[in-house]
């Protein structure tokens, strides 16, 4: 990392966050709404005036030129505007990228925004863009994006003996946080056996190794440290983010067993200053079960390898040892096509000390795992509060 | 759109009729509906890719040829999908001996009994939207 870069420590912050209305909205919101009801309540959060907001974060699939149409909803005139398109970790991304945009005072207040009704309009996941390159995976009838991260996990079964019932321990601790998350979508009891008994969509993934399909939207609001210490909240200062993509389709993957993050957490613990033992609370993109054993190996929180046996006997759920998907993930909170902006939302929270009976016992770290594609982009970023700048 | 010899010939299509086409998609269609699988190869690097594009993915170089594959590969991983009202299929990654990776099926045996590690060796499957290259066990 850059010693440029590495000066950016601590310098923003983020000091609003909200989510929408979740779950399954109805037919009478569209992903704007959701965008607007995110952003209203956002600001409102941060105390701030949404003439302040002069920079715009925002990427859905659901409309087209995604920063001018948001923009037009919400009734703003931004001077910076970033649509990058990296899947469902582009709002991760985001972060950083205002983090450079409000330091070069190309912009002074950042809203990154997400909208979508995937459950409601669609009925099912929602992709960006209509392909217009020829596919060489569809004409095998894989399920996408389920056979992705069936295939990486099958693999790892082979490869390091990971059972299912350890693949089950990562859905089941997502819905015990989720019981503590008023919001969350799924809050109802499951079992591994549950798990490991549901339908197989492509093996070894079951139903509920599998994302939820809702409705939901979000905003983050992003500005300068020093504006940040004037505001309502208190702030989550930024102190470092990375972001790497090695491929797109799965069979472009050059080590299943090994994802970008192996890259993006190295960098942001440079940036940060930090190591994994630093961190109290962890939000990672579990759009599958195998997804936290690949995050928290390439995390660097335990050998690679070793995920399966890491997350037994309740160790990520609540009362275990750490503390990871706080909100229930999108296993078993909420997933509207892209959960990025999400795993931010409650990093913050708990920063914060807002999470009610979920809370994390005095957390100043919190680690944001955004991933993309399938398995194709990553990126992390770790956030403290003002003890750790 | 190289779809049948250029020279109006019904002679056998090989890859040595495309060694200068730069119409990667086309030509590797092509070949395979005339029952060729083949990749292109790199000039300079020696290293063979898939899919086929224009430049080389590994050192950029735009001087590549058409290789036919001698179709053995390793299953890398497997997925079985069970369709409500059909029979289980097996979704494979396989490793070429030439090194690329593709997604394919392997057909002629029950998808669960499909195992990583397995030899397999290409099949070429004619289908109404075009040739795929499937895969069944090599016992060889």
């Amino acid at each position: 990392v850059s010693a440029d870069e590495a000066a950016l420590r601590g310098t923003t912050a983020v000091v609003g966050v909200a989510e929408s209305d979740l779950g399954e909205v109805g037919p009478h919101l569209s992903s704007l709404d959701l965008i607007g009801q995110a952003t209203a309540r956002a600001l409102d959060d941060a105390g701030l005036d949404k003439s302040e907001i002069d920079g715009l974060f925002c990427h859905s699939a659901f409309f087209q030129l995604p920063p001018v149409a948001a923009a037009e909803y919400l009734g703003i005139r931004p001077r910076y505007s970033d649509s990058t398109a990296i899947g469902g970790s582009t709002f991760v991304g985001y972060l950083r990228h205002a983090t450079a945009a409000i330091n070069a005072r190309m912009c002074d207040v950042a809203l990154i925004t997400y909208g979508s009704t995937q459950r409601s309009a669609a009925g099912g996941l929602v992709s960006s863009g209509t392909p217009l390159t020829k596919s060489y995976e569809t004409p095998f009838g894989p399920r996408l994006p389920v056979t992705a991260y069936a295939l990486a996990a099958a693999r790892h079964m082979h490869e390091f003996g990971t059972t299912r019932e350890q693949l089950a321990e990562v859905a089941v601790a997502a819905r015990k946080w989720a019981q503590l998350n008023p919001v969350a979508f799924d809050r109802g009891e499951l079992t591994t056996d549950d798990v490991l008994s549901s339908r197989m969509v492509s093996s070894p993934l079951t139903v509920r190794d599998c994302c939820l399909v809702t409705d939901g939207g979000g905003a983050v609001i992003v500005t300068s440290a020093e504006r940040a210490r004037s505001l309502r909240r208190p702030p989550a200062f930024i102190l470092g983010a990375a972001e790497a993509h090695w491929h797109k389709d799965i069979f472009q993957m050059p080590d299943l067993l090994v994802t970008a993050a192996a890259e993006t957490g190295a960098r942001a613990f440079e940036l940060a200053g930090l190591v994994p033992a630093d961190v109290h609370v962890l939000q990672l993109y579990d759009a599958f079960s195998i997804n936290t054993l690949l995050f928290l190996e390439d995390l660097g929180f335990c050998k690679k390898g070793e995920g399966g046996p890491f997350v037994a006997d309740g160790a990520i759920a609540p009362g275990g040892r750490l503390p990871v998907n706080t909100s229930g993930g999108g296993l078993s909170y909420c997933h509207p096509g892209m959960f990025g902006i999400f795993l931010i939302i409650e990093a913050v929270r708990q920063l914060r000390g807002d999470c009610g009976t979920r809370q994390v016992a005095d957390p100043h770290v919190a680690l944001v795992h955004g991933n993309g594609g399938m398995l194709s982009s990553q990126v992390t970023a770790l956030l403290g509060d003002e003890s750790t700048v | 759109m190289p779809a049948a010899r250029r020279d109006g010939s019904d002679s056998v299509l090989t890859v040595a009729d495309y060694t200068a086409e730069v119409h990667p998609e086309a030509v590797y269609q092509a070949l395979l509906d005339h029952g060729v699988f083949a990749l292109p190869r790199c000039e300079r690097c020696g290293r063979a890719h898939y899919p086929p594009r224009v430049l080389c993915p590994y050192c950029g170089s735009t001087s590549l040829a058409w290789q036919q594959s001698a179709g053995h590969g390793t299953v890398y991983s497997t997925s079985t999908i069970s369709p409500r009202n059909a029979e289980p299929y097996a979704v494979v990654l396989v490793d070429l001996d030439e090194g690329p990776r593709l997604m394919s099926n392997v057909v002629a045996m029950p998808a669960a009994d499909v195992r990583i590690g397995m030899r397999v060796r290409a099949r070429i499957v004619q289908r109404e939207d075009g040739a795929v290259a499937m895969f069944e066990e090599d016992r060889a």
